[in-house]
């Protein structure tokens, strides 16, 4: 299954089951996704990583 | 009385997120994903809320939201892994520091200035090259090493110009003379599931979120030991119900130091190299096993 990557429109395949809030790279851009709907899947920029994230 | 529900917190699902639905999945455990951003409760002593989750996974990536929500949880009655007193107390590397000290765990030599004008002094007791850190945070980010004065005082005139005043504690520790590793083991309810060597590629940071190469590591009884020790440290001496990634540093004698506790452990490292046990797998056990107990007092 392929979306478009909304920051290059290159074609992105995700696998399936896609996860909510899954995050995917994109193959031309490098640009982290993040699925955040199913059932059409949508992809949508990933949030940028903040000062607290971490393990 | 409908049938006891796991909610898996995440707002980010990751490989070690999307391991644990998968596990989650095959053992046929009813389950809800919850995006920690879009979860809010509403805090009442008349009406107390009731949620459908009796165990909570906590896989929050951010720390705030994930200590947060843990106690949000809690208040509802719900058992969360991790406890939000371990969340609190791994999320704060003094708070961790104090802990481990407390308990006797052997560290790097560690100090702590609460402005860049005391760091200079403390560095000079230490000896050294040093180790300066942030006092949360993670992946060796803003870690930096000081082998002389000068690097130092440039690396806390950095410090100073941060704007938030956490950023002007300074965590000091010694640097330990190491064969160029360090150790992740991952423990589960305060028993070891497995260790990896995490070998630095670049640099002297051994973090996997660097480029770090992990190697398969051989679980000694000291260094369990010594995992089982901070375990309990960080969780008020009872390690039950929490999942752990504890990191230590050999010293060139092979003696292992305690350097954190890491409470949303990233295993896709431990993944490459150990085909057993499966983390995703031991973890899930593991709730399985709380989802079947009594919930929490609220």
């Amino acid at each position: 299954m392929t979306d478009r990557c909304p920051e290059c429109e290159g074609a992105v395949q995700f696998p399936q089951p896609a996860r909510l809030s899954e995050i995917i790279e994109c193959p031309d851009c490098r640009s982290e996704l993040e699925v955040v709907e199913l059932d059409p899947v949508r992809l949508a920029l990933a949030p940028e990583v903040e000062e607290d994230w971490g393990e | 009385m409908s049938t006891p529900l796991l909610a898996l917190v995440a707002s980010r699902v990751r490989f070690e997120e999307k391991q644990l639905l998968d596990e989650l999945d095959r053992r046929g455990i009813p389950h809800q994903q919850v995006d920690a951003r879009s979860f809010s409760m509403e805090l009442s002593a008349a009406e107390p809320a009731r949620l459908p989750y009796r165990v909570a996974l906590i896989r929050e990536i951010s720390q705030t939201r994930s200590y947060y929500a843990a106690r949000l949880l809690e208040q509802a009655g719900v058992r969360t892994v991790n406890p939000s007193a371990v969340i609190e107390a791994c999320g704060d590397k003094l708070r961790t520091s104090l802990l481990l000290t407390r308990a006797g765990v052997r560290t790097p030599r560690t100090a702590v200035a609460l402005a860049p004008e005391g760091a200079l002094a403390a560095m000079r007791r230490i000896g050294y090259p040093v180790v300066l850190k942030p006092l949360s945070g993670s992946w060796g980010r803003l870690v930096a090493v000081a082998r002389d004065e000068e690097t130092a005082t440039a690396l806390l005139e950095h410090r100073s110009a941060l704007p938030a005043p956490q950023q002007h504690v300074i965590y000091i520790q010694q640097l330990i003379d190491s064969p160029g590793r360090d150790i992740r083991v991952i423990m589960v309810s305060g028993e070891p599931a497995g260790a990896i060597y995490r070998r630095a590629t670049a640099g002297w940071r051994a973090n996997i979120a660097l480029g770090a190469r992990p190697e398969p590591c051989p679980l000694t009884p000291g260094l369990a030991a010594a995992c089982r020790d901070a375990a309990r440290a960080v969780s008020g001496g009872s390690p039950d119900g929490t999942v752990l990634g504890v990191d230590l540093i050999e010293d060139l004698s092979g003696v292992p130091h305690v350097l954190e506790v890491n409470h949303n452990v990233e295993f896709r490292g431990f993944t490459t190299v150990h085909a057993s046990p499966r983390v995703a797998e031991v973890i899930v056990a593991e709730a399985q096993r709380i989802l079947g107990g009594a919930p929490c007092a609220p």
